[in-house]
C-alpha cells in the first residue's frame, strides 16, 4: 500500500487507535517556551510529573527585551515573570533550558532545526502554530495548544485526529528578485487563509526541491497562514547536508542508523492525497501583502484592490473592511504606499540567509524610517556578525538587536506607535499585531531592506545597486 | 475534571465578521496573566472596551440580553490565526459553552475541545440562519444537544452536526484527555521502550 510522507511518520508514532477516531501518539521531542507556563500551572495543579524532561526543550523568545540578555533587560514585570517561570519551571523539571543568557538562545522554530532538535521522520509538537517551519527537515510538526502540551508534559503522547492531506506542488524556476517569502505568500494568496484549514499540507516539486534548508523553513512557517496545521517538505540530500554537526543531531553509527530511517520517508510515488494544488513559480513576482490577512497578497507591481470589482458580496465586505483599517484607496500604486517602520526578523525570516538579502540591499543606501533587524537566534547574529551584516546594517542607520521574537508580536517592549505603517518580514498582518492600529505590510527581508532605504514600498528589483555589488 | 455537557438551553449572540482572529478574541497583551476568572473580562477586550475601560455600547456582548449568552453563533474561520489558548480561557471563563460556525481556525477547534467548550461545525446556510434569528429574536434561546448531535433554532427547526465520537463522549463524561491516556500506561510505556531502542540516536546526543 503506497505511503504518504505524513502516514509514514504518523504511523510510526501512533500508539493506540489507527482507525476513524482519534489516534494516540508518541511524540519525540516536545518544544516549550515562555508562553508555556499555563502548560506547567495545569501540570502542577494535577500533582503531576513531567515524563521525559529528555525529550522536551525549552528557550525564551516572546517575552524578551531585544536589547540585551539579562532578565533584568525585560521593563515589564509581568514579562520578565514569565520568563523567569520558564527558567525555573524548567529547572524543576529537570528539562534542558536554552535560558536566555545562552549562546543557543532563539526563537523556538529557529533553534529547533538550528540545533538539530528538529530531524527527519520525527514527531514533534509545540503549543505555537509556527512550530510547523520544522517540517521543513521532512519531520512532522504539530502546533498544539497549552492544555495539549500539558498533556504532552505529563504523558509524552498526544491525542489526534489526523488530518486530510494536500500537496502543494510547485514547479518551474522563480525569476529574478523571487525569494521563499514570495512563494510563501503566493501560496497563501493562491488556497486561501481557511483553503487547507483541516490539511496537513506536503510541499513537493522541483522549486520546492532546489530551495536551500532555510528557504523551505520559510514556506513551511506560513503553511500555517493557510489554514493548515502541518507543513512538511520530504527529506533529501540538502536536508542531510543541514544536519551535519549540529548539536542534537546524530553522529557516526547513529548517523547511519538514523539516515537509513530518513531515506524511507518520502512520499511513494503512486500514493493519493485528499486536495492537490500547484502553483506555477515562474510567474511569482515579489509580493507585498495590502491588507489584514496574509492572503491578501500581489504582487509589488500592482495597486490596491477595487472591492466593487469584487463579485463575491462576503470578500467585498471584508475587503473594504481591510482597505478601511490599513488606509489605502483602491487602485494606488502599492509602491506608493509610504512607510513609518521596517522590522526584519521573526521565526518566518530572522535566519542568516535573510540576513544576508536583507544586507545586501542596505549596503546600497541610507534607512529613512526606523528600521530594526532582530535575527532569529544568538547563533545567527553571531554568524552575521562573524560575516560584518551587523555593520552593512549599522553603517546604513539600520538598529542591530539581540534575538527575539520582538516586533512580530510586539508584546515584548518592541512596538510600533498606534496608526504606523509597518514593513515586515514576519507572517501575520491581522489588525493590531504589531500594536494598536498598526498597517503591517508582510514581504521578504530584501524587499523590507528596500523599503527602508526609500520609505515606501518598493520593487526591490528596481532597486538602484540591488543585486548587484554596490 | 471538565464540566460534562450533554443538553443547554441557552441565549445566543451573533459575532459579526469572517477570519475572527484569536487575537481579536484575546488581545495579546493579556497572555501573560495567570489563569483566572479575570479571563471573562479579556474577551473581545479591545471590540468590548474603550480605551478607558469603559463599555462599547454598540458590541453585542454589551447589549442585553446578549450580555448573558452561553452560545456564540459565529461567521466562518472563527478563531483563525495564532493557536493563543487564552481565547478559549477567555470564553470559557465568559460562560460561553457552544461556539458556532460554518468552519474554525484548526488549533482553535481543538483548544475548544481539550478545554471543555462545544465547537459545532454547520453549514454556512444554517448558521446564517441561526445568526439572522437570534437578531431578530432577541434573547430567544438556542437548544445544543449533544448526545442527539442537534442544535434547534428558535423555530424549532433541528440542524445536525457531526462531532468525532472520541471526542463527544469526553465532553459528555466531563473527562479530561490525562485521564484517558493515563489508563493507557502499560501501551505506552511498551511503545516508548522499542521507540528508543529503535532510534538510539535521539537520546545519547550532547545533553
Ligand atoms: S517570531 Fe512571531 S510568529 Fe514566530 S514564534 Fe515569535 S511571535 Fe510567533
Amino acid at each position: 500500500m503506497p505511503k504518504t510522507m505524513f502516514d509514514k511518520i504518523w504511523d510510526r508514532h501512533t500508539v493506540v487507535g489507527g482507525g476513524d477516531g482519534q489516534s494516540l501518539l508518541y511524540i519525540s521531542r516536545h518544544m516549550v517556551y515562555d508562553s508555556s507556563f499555563h502548560s506547567f500551572e495545569f501540570l502542577k495543579r494535577r500533582g503531576l510529573p513531567v515524563k521525559r524532561p529528555d525529550q522536551t526543550f525549552a528557550t525564551a523568545d516572546h517575552f524578551v527585551s531585544t536589547l540585551g540578555r539579562e532578565i533584568s533587560a525585560i521593563e515589564d514585570p509581568e514579562s520578565r515573570h514569565v520568563v523567569d517561570l520558564l527558567h525555573t519551571n524548567a529547572r524543576d523539571c529537570g528539562i534542558p533550558l536554552i535560558g536566555l543568557d545562552d549562546p543557543r538562545q532563539g526563537i523556538i522554530h529557529v533553534i529547533g532545526p538550528e540545533l538539530g532538535i528538529a530531524q527527519p521522520g520525527l514527531l514533534l509538537v509545540c503549543a505555537d502554530s509556527h512550530i510547523s517551519t520544522l517540517g521543513a527537515l521532512g519531520a512532522l510538526a504539530i502546533g498544539i495548544g497549552h492544555a495539549e502540551s500539558t498533556h504532552v508534559l505529563a504523558t509524552q503522547t498526544l491525542w489526534q485526529n489526523k488530518p486530510k492531506l494536500m500537496r502543494v506542488t510547485l514547479a518551474g524556476t522563480r525569476p529574478f528578485g523571487v525569494t521563499a517569502k514570495d512563494i510563501a505568500l503566493a501560496i497563501v494568496s493562491t488556497i486561501g487563509v481557511s483553503g487547507a484549514s483541516g490539511h496537513a499540507i506536503e510541499f513537493a516539486g522541483s522549486t520546492i526541491r532546489g530551495l536551500s534548508m532555510e528557504e523551505r523553513m520559510t514556506v513551511c512557517n506560513m503553511a500555517i497562514e493557510s489554514g493548515a496545521r502541518v507543513g512538511m517538505v520530504a527529506p533529501d540530500e540538502t536536508t542531510f547536508a543541514y544536519l551535519d554537526d549540529r548539536p542534537f543531531a546524530p553522529r557516526g553509527t547513529g548517523r547511519d542508523r538514523a539516515l537509513a530511517y530518513w531515506r524511507t520517508l518520502p512520499t511513494d510515488s503512486d500514493a493519493g492525497f485528499d486536495a492537490e494544488v500547484s502553483v506555477d513559480a515562474g510567474n511569482i513576482a515579489p509580493m507585498v501583502t495590502w491588507g489584514i490577512t496574509p492572503g491578501d497578497a500581489l504582487p509589488i507591481n500592482s495597486t490596491v484592490p477595487d472591492p466593487t470589482a469584487e463579485r463575491d458580496a462576503e470578500s467585498r465586505t471584508a475587503m473594504s473592511q481591510a482597505l478601511e483599517y490599513m488606509d489605502l484607496t483602491p487602485g494606488a500604486r502599492l509602491t506608493d504606499i509610504a512607510i513609518d517602520r521596517v522590522f526584519i526578523g521573526s521565526c518566518t525570516n530572522g535566519r542568516i540567509e535573510d540576513l544576508r538579502a536583507a544586507a545586501q540591499v542596505a549596503r546600497c543606501g541610507r534607512a529613512v524610517v526606523p528600521a530594526l533587524v532582530v535575527p532569529g537566534s544568538t547563533p545567527v547574529k553571531r554568524q552575521a556578525e562573524a560575516e560584518g551584516l551587523d555593520r552593512i546594517f549599522i553603517d546604513a542607520g539600520f538598529e542591530w538587536r539581540h534575538s527575539g521574537c520582538s516586533l512580530c508580536v510586539a508584546i515584548n517592549g518592541d512596538t510600533c506607535v498606534p496608526g504606523e505603517r509597518c514593513a515586515s518580514t514576519s507572517n501575520r498582518n491581522y489588525a493590531h499585531r504589531q500594536g494598536r492600529g498598526v498597517r503591517t505590510h508582510l514581504m521578504s527581508p530584501a524587499m523590507a531592506a528596500a523599503a527602508a532605504l526609500t520609505g515606501h514600498l518598493t520593487d526591490v528589483r528596481r532597486l538602484e545597486g540591488a543585486g548587484r555589488e554596490c | 475534571m471538565l464540566k460534562p455537557f450533554k443538553h443547554l438551553t441557552a441565549i445566543a449572540a451573533p459575532i459579526d465578521g469572517p477570519d475572527m482572529e484569536t487575537d481579536v478574541l484575546f488581545p495579546s497583551r493579556f497572555l501573560k496573566k495567570p489563569l483566572g476568572p479575570e479571563y471573562a473580562e479579556f474577551l473581545f477586550h479591545d471590540l468590548r472596551f474603550h480605551a478607558d475601560g469603559t463599555e462599547r455600547a454598540d458590541f453585542i456582548l454589551n447589549q442585553d440580553p446578549y450580555r448573558a449568552a452561553s452560545i456564540i453563533v459565529a461567521e466562518r474561520n472563527f478563531g483563525c490565526g495564532s493557536a493563543r489558548e487564552g481565547a478559549v480561557y477567555s470564553l470559557v471563563e465568559y460562560g460561553v459553552r457552544v461556539v458556532i460556525a460554518p468552519s474554525f481556525g484548526d488549533i482553535f477547534y481543538f483548544n475548544c475541545l481539550t478545554n471543555g467548550l462545544l465547537p459545532i461545525r454547520l453549514e454556512a446556510g444554517p448558521v446564517a440562519q441561526l445568526r439572522r434569528h437570534v437578531k431578530e429574536l432577541p434573547g430567544s434561546p438556542l437548544g445544543v444537544d449533544l448526545e442527539a448531535r442537534t442544535v434547534t433554532g428558535p423555530n424549532d427547526a433541528k440542524y445536525p452536526f457531526e462531532i468525532d465520537p472520541s471526542w463527544r463522549h469526553r465532553l459528555m463524561e466531563g473527562l479530561d484527555g490525562v485521564d484517558v491516556t493515563l489508563g493507557h500506561a502499560a501501551e505506552i510505556d511498551a511503545f516508548e521502550e522499542r521507540y528508543r531502542a529503535d532510534m538510539a540516536w535521539l537520546f545519547n546526543g550532547d545533553p
